[in-house]
């Protein structure tokens, strides 16, 4: 397959389109807008629908409206805009239909800035809107990984019934890349697969009434829907938890870093190891469900002496890193506030700081 | 001949088919009430009735049916 | 022996949670009789608000959603544009249209989005127990203006009519009220005529319905019809405010 050379967020809307998303509903927003844009060009093209909403809770809400069907629909927005849809987003999942939402990060809070963010870590994986319910959150640090995780991201939301969030950042969104795009697909809706499904039919005997709601008045109805979320949530844990480890082997330090902030501290890992140090990568893909055990088992290895957490934030993953250590190694910190990305010498230097202290 | 039913559970004792009806024959039942504590409606002379339906339109609860020769 | 009058089978057995007297009942049949009329029970879909009426999914007798408080017209938009074939309609009250979701049905409206909305006007915010709503008249006490709505602080009534015939996408907007029989035929030939515009693509399509709400008015079943006829009809006339069809 030949590498085309391709803007993230048209890359990524590319993606969504070559895995069978048909629908679209989006609102602007830098830095995420030219997803949107192209697919109000694209969806055209391919008998899709392009709806420009008009705010992001219409967009959330039509998102709802559309994957009750079971239909692949996607939406994106950056931060400010996805704060808006969490009131959807917290309906969507305990409804349990699948949908895919892109949050392309940028600095914050409030208005913030339109340069690249990592501040909605918690608002993604700790849930932004109300009630238990977690969202699969992915962390692509490339161009080709976003590509690659669109395609994950819907299986996973048809395979657990729920919706994925894609957490990318200003600075993916913006940058081009040669990629390789996934072959093009017409997604079926498979009623036998999503009984779930509302086709607007007749209840029959191969249609019962499909009702897609969240509201559950008693006691016992509420805790029905509950413990199935939680279960489902459980089963996520098990099976869909993805990380990178780089470099791991022989490390002194263990570096935790997601999205593009873990390439950047990869140049400073190979920098450093031309100079015969050994700094290790641990970068979480799934923010939730985070790589926990991974963390730990790298971060207690033999000859680790440091683990040293890398954000674009005032250190939110940070957290989850502790939890994953639970006190079993020293914790350093290098945080960034939005849009005023680390840059590798920065990392390398912090990394020979901590040699030096240990 | 006019065969009128009332789904007497499920009636709340509004009275709105009592004040729609232009014959003026329906009333809630004074003796019985259901299991809600509702005093559902009755019809105080069926063969009076000329099945018009304001009744039946009415009612929020759709609770009368009617049937006719 | 015919049966002349029964309830429709486009409605379930459920029985309602409604107040006795509340004219949601009323409308619940009108919506769910002019489905049957037109041959699409079949083919459609309901969205449920958050209001009295958020229960609706439990009584029409077709696939329906529950949307979030106001945004019924947002969801009945992405379900129209993955069902287009389909009757979509939203079930809305006051609480749900004419306040937290004035933004989607205004958008919905220009966009003339192809759907029905069936709106239930009764001046008060009912689930939450009679507080004041957009639509509470001036001088109405609610719970929220228990001396009576005060126009200097919060303003006049909302005309939803009025204000979505004005826009270009709206195709047919008409209030009408269930006080009386032969108002309940004209609600209910005006929502049959919605739905029938819709199946024709015509466009965004609403029908306002004056509704009581006996408990929260603190008035019988019988005194709220007197009171919607003496207060609500003045200020919301009954009638059509858009019809490019008749035109």
């Amino acid at each position: 397959m030949a590498l085309t050379l391709m803007k993230g967020s048209e890359a990524i809307a590319e993606a969504a389109i070559r895995v069978g998303c048909r629908y679209f509903f989006g609102y602007p927003i830098t830095p995420q807008t030219e997803i949107p844009e192209y697919m109000s060009a694209r969806m055209p093209q391919i008998g899709g629908t392009f709806l420009q909403a008009e705010s992001e809770i219409g967009a959330i809400n039509m998102v709802y409206g559309a994957a009750g069907t079971g239909a692949r629909v996607l939406t994106s927005s950056s931060s400010p805009g996805v704060s808006l849809k969490q009131e959807g987003i917290s309906y969507i999942a305990a409804s349990e239909v699948p949908c895919v939402i892109m949050n392309v990060m940028r600095g914050g809070p409030g208005l913030g800035s339109i340069q690249a963010g990592q501040a909605d870590y918690s608002q993604s994986t700790k849930g932004g809107g109300h009630g238990d319910y977690k969202l699969v959150v992915y962390a692509p640090s490339s161009v080709q990984e976003s590509i690659d995780l669109m395609t994950i991201a819907f299986d996973v939301a048809e395979k657990y019934r729920t919706p994925v969030l894609i957490a990318a950042d200003g600075m993916i969104c913006q940058m081009m890349e040669p990629v390789e795009l996934p072959e093009m697909i017409e997604h079926k809706i498979d009623y036998k697969k999503m009984p779930w499904a509302i086709t607007g039919e007749h209840e029959s005997d191969t249609h019962k009434r499909a009702i897609i709601n969240s509201l559950y008045i008693t006691v016992e109805e509420l805790d029905e829907l509950n413990e199935r979320l939680q279960a489902n949530y459980r089963k996520i844990e098990e099976n869909e938890v993805r990380y990178e480890a780089y470099n791991l082997e022989n490390a002194e330090i263990v570096v935790t870093a997601f999205g593009t902030v873990a390439r950047i501290c990869k140049s400073a890992i190979d920098d450093l190891k031309e100079e015969g140090i050994n700094i290790g990568l641990l970068r979480p893909i799934t923010l939730w469900p985070f790589p926990y055990e991974a963390v730990h088992k790298a971060a207690t290895q033999p000859g680790v002496k440091a683990v040293l957490d890398v954000e674009l934030n005032a250190g939110q993953m940070l957290e989850d890193v502790k939890i994953a250590v639970n006190g079993d190694q020293k914790i350093e910190f290098l945080g960034r506030y939005g849009s005023h990305m680390p840059t590798a010498e920065e990392i390398y230097d912090k990394l020979l700081q901590m040699r030096r202290e240990f | 001949m006019v065969k009128f039913t009332v789904n007497e559970e499920l009636c709340k004792g509004c009275g709105l088919c009592v004040r729609a009806c232009p014959k003026q024959i329906l009333r809630l039942s004074k003796t019985k009430f259901n299991a809600k504590g509702y005093h559902p409606s009755e019809i105080t002379d069926v063969e009076a009735c000329i099945a018009c339906g304001s009744c039946f339109r009415t009612c929020p609860d759709s609770v009368i049916r009617i049937e006719k020769e | 022996m015919a049966v002349v009058f029964e309830k429709t089978k486009m409605l379930t057995d459920a029985p309602y949670h409604y107040c006795p007297g509340c004219n949601h009942g009323i409308a619940h049949r009108l919506v769910a009789e002019s489905i049957e009329d037109l041959g699409l029970t079949n083919n459609v879909v309901g969205v449920a608000p958050v209001g009295c009426s958020v229960f609706a999914y439990n009584y029409f007798n077709c696939d329906m959603y529950e949307a979030p408080h106001g945004r019924a017209p947002a969801v009945a938009t992405g379900l129209k544009r993955v069902l287009p074939e389909s009757l979509i309609f939203t079930y809305q009250g006051d609480g749900d249209l004419a306040s937290i979701g004035t933004n989607e049905v205004v958008h919905a409206a220009h966009r003339g989005e192809n759907i029905s909305v069936i709106f239930i006007n009764n001046a008060i915010y009912g689930m939450t127990g009679g507080q004041m709503a957009p639509t509470t008249l001036v001088g109405q006490k609610t719970t929220t203006s228990p001396y009576g709505r005060d126009e200097a602080t919060c303003g006049a009534p909302i005309k939803v009519c009025e204000m979505l015939a004005q826009i270009p996408g709206t195709y047919y907007a008409e209030r009408v009220a269930m006080n009386t029989n032969a108002n309940i035929m004209k609600a209910k030939k005006a929502i049959t005529k919605a739905f029938k515009y819709q199946m024709e693509g015509r466009g965004f399509t609403i029908v306002e319905l004056l509704s009581t709400c006996p408990t929260n008015w603190g008035l019988s079943p019988v005194e709220s019809l007197k009171w919607l006829e003496e207060n609500m009809i003045p200020y919301y006339p009954l009638g059509v405010y858009k019809d490019k069809g008749a035109e």
